[in-house]
């Protein structure tokens, strides 16, 4: 499923290996030893997958993260969920397309989905500024998650943006305002609530959706403070240090796992989830519905309870005794 | 994303390093006059001919806010670790100890409780001088132990920010979750029914302007302090045509409905008495 114009360097060695077994394919009739040859590389291409993906390091994460033919909101949409119902109205500015919410179904649950979405073509990206949403979309989506209380619905957020929209519009409309009060909204909304970041965890734009009772990241998905290019133009005073300010924030699902500030990491398909769409989307799907069920065994106040708690003991520092 | 970071103006180099006092003049920022340092002192460091508010430290503003010594700290033995082992061109463990000596504060706040006109309140102010006033795991503790307590103790709560840098980097994803807590600190005291003044002062940006300093139920700022989401600089990076004038300044967020009344400083405290006044008897 590789893009043909859109290539990642460290994944070189595989597409000389689909190159190589395309080329056979096309062979007519094919002999015996053609056969040999397509399964041997076949076999090659799978260990090439598994060696390049097993040592993928921050950055090249963060390569895949962004690719364009990851699965997008509008993909999981199609492939996890049995109906989507979008409701466009924050009732108070517009409708961003960056940011999209409604009623889904999902096995047996009927849920408030919450997105991003980036854009799948060029026009798509521009309407929704490639996944950056503006103050209308944050509003839009506390909205509906508080109509999704009112009515005891699970809320399910997919997080994909490289940040909240910086402009001058979104500013005049209250960016800082509306995720601080999104995260405080989400804090106390008494129905279950899972938060997965399926691309991009582009710091507050991220988080202004992502306070739940689970919050998992996706293999290859990221989940930062800052961008990695943003940090390495404060602290490194160039863009060109990306990489290194990626492995210094350790923004991977590996590493926010083992910091213990993330709850599961949801496997992806062998090389990335730009390989296998229907693979990653029932991975998903198998996550989210087995949260859900472990989920609606609680009362509000438990989930508010432990939703509070686990926040509540993020960020380590040092005690000393009171003299 | 490029927002929730330290994007104050680049520091001018012939400029002392803020919070070492030196000289006896100081130039303003805002009208380029040079000024007597000491009459700048005695007037809450704001500039005796143009009144623009210069940068005040923390304890200043303690003193400056509470009653003559009323403020009683609170969890003074926090201080901050390396969780990341997180390195630039220098180690952040290093540049704790460096910034710690060279403001003589822990971290980028102070907390605690002291009188406001003999009426007592939970205090915080963050320090912009303290690696930009960033809010990492121990800002974001001591914030979130203060408003409990407020909320235990029925207290109203006064949060004076200072931050350039918003959430702070070298602490990675941690400085971000603290957001996360202190907002859900602040719905819990909210229902409680306590009263949150939030106080912006220059600058206010990112990750700080993004979490509780924007959810006061009475919003001051002083005057033509810098307040915003995202930085000019990533802004300008991004639309790149030239920001309208006065564009996120207090003035700017009091035109868009997101603050309540610019207050200068030296009517800070008697304003905050008179919000009290009508909402925090309870």
């Amino acid at each position: 499923m590789a893009s043909a114009t859109f290539q990642l360097p460290f994944e070189q060695p595989i597409y000389e290996l689909e190159d190589q077994i395309r080329d056979l394919e096309g062979v007519e009739p094919k002999t015996a030893e053609t056969h040999e040859q397509i399964r041997a590389l076949r076999k090659q291409l799978t260990e090439s997958l598994r060696s390049i993906y097993k040592d993928l390091d921050e950055w090249e994460t963060v390569r895949v993260a962004r690719h364009p033919d990851r699965p997008m909101f509008t993909d999981y949409v199609d492939l996890v969920f049995d109906e989507f119902v979008e409701l466009h109205g924050d009732k108070f500015f517009g409708d961003d397309r960056a940011l999209r919410t409604g009623f889904a179904k999902l096995d047996e649950f009927k849920v408030m989905l919450v997105g991003h979405h980036k854009g799948k073509t060029l026009k798509e990206r521009n309407e929704c500024y490639f996944g950056c949403a503006h103050p209308e979309g944050y509003r839009k989506a506390m909205e509906k998650m508080r109509l999704a209380a009112k009515y005891g619905l699970p809320i399910i957020t997919l997080i994909d943006t490289p940040g909240a929209y910086p402009g001058i519009g979104a500013e005049e409309r209250g960016q800082a305002q509306v995720i601080a009060e999104s995260m405080l909204e989400m804090s106390r909304l008494g129905t279950p609530i899972i938060c997965v970041v399926i691309g991009e965890g582009g710091s507050g734009g991220a988080l202004g959706i992502g306070v739940g009772d689970r919050v998992a990241v996706l293999e290859n998905a990221y989940y930062s403070v800052i961008s990695p290019e943003g940090c390495a133009g404060i602290l490194w005073k160039s863009h060109d240090y990306a990489p290194q300010a990626a492995k210094a924030l350790k923004i991977t699902a590996r590493h926010l796992e083992r910091l213990g500030v993330i709850d599961d990491v949801v496997e992806e398909p062998l090389g990335g989830a730009h390989r296998d769409h229907h693979q990653m989307a029932t991975r998903l799907k198998m996550y989210l519905v087995k949260t859900l069920r472990e989920l609606s065994q609680l009362s509000p106040d438990e989930l508010l309870a432990g939703r509070y708690e686990k926040f509540r003991k993020i960020g380590p520092f040092l005690e000393a005794a009171q003299p | 994303m490029s927002e929730a970071l330290p994007d104050a103006p680049p520091p001018k180099p012939q400029r002392e390093k803020r919070g070492v006092p030196s000289g006896l003049w100081l130039r303003c920022d805002g009208c380029g006059a040079t000024v007597f340092r000491k009459s700048c002192d005695e007037n809450l460091n704001c500039c005796p001919e143009c009144d623009h508010h210069m940068y005040m430290s923390a304890r200043d503003r303690v003193a400056s806010v509470l009653d003559a010594g009323t403020f009683e700290e609170w969890d003074t033995n926090i201080t901050a670790v390396d969780p990341l082992e997180f390195s630039d061109k220098k180690k952040y463990s290093e540049r704790l100890v460096a910034e710690q000596k060279r403001t003589g504060l822990k971290d980028a706040i102070l907390t605690g409780s002291g009188m406001i006109r003999a009426r007592r309140v939970a205090f915080a102010v963050t320090d912009s001088a303290f690696i930009m006033g960033s809010m990492g795991s121990v800002v974001g503790e001591r914030l979130t132990r203060l408003i409990e307590r407020a909320t235990t103790d029925r207290l109203p709560l006064i949060i004076v920010s200072g931050s350039g840098g918003g959430a702070r980097m070298h602490e990675g994803i941690f400085s971000l979750m603290q957001m996360a807590k202190v907002s859900a600190a602040l719905a819990r005291y909210d229902a409680a029914g306590g009263l949150f003044i939030s106080v912006l002062t220059n600058p206010t940006m990112g990750g700080v302007a993004a979490s509780f300093a924007s959810l006061g139920d009475v919003i001051f700022a002083e005057p033509k302090a810098l307040i915003g989401f995202a930085g000019p600089r990533t802004i300008k990076a991004t639309i790149r045509i030239e920001l309208p004038e006065g564009f996120q300044t207090s003035e700017f967020l009091l035109e868009h409905g997101y603050v309540d009344r610019i207050v200068r400083r030296r009517e800070m405290k008697s304003e905050i008495a008179r919000v009290i006044d009508y909402c925090g008897k309870r």
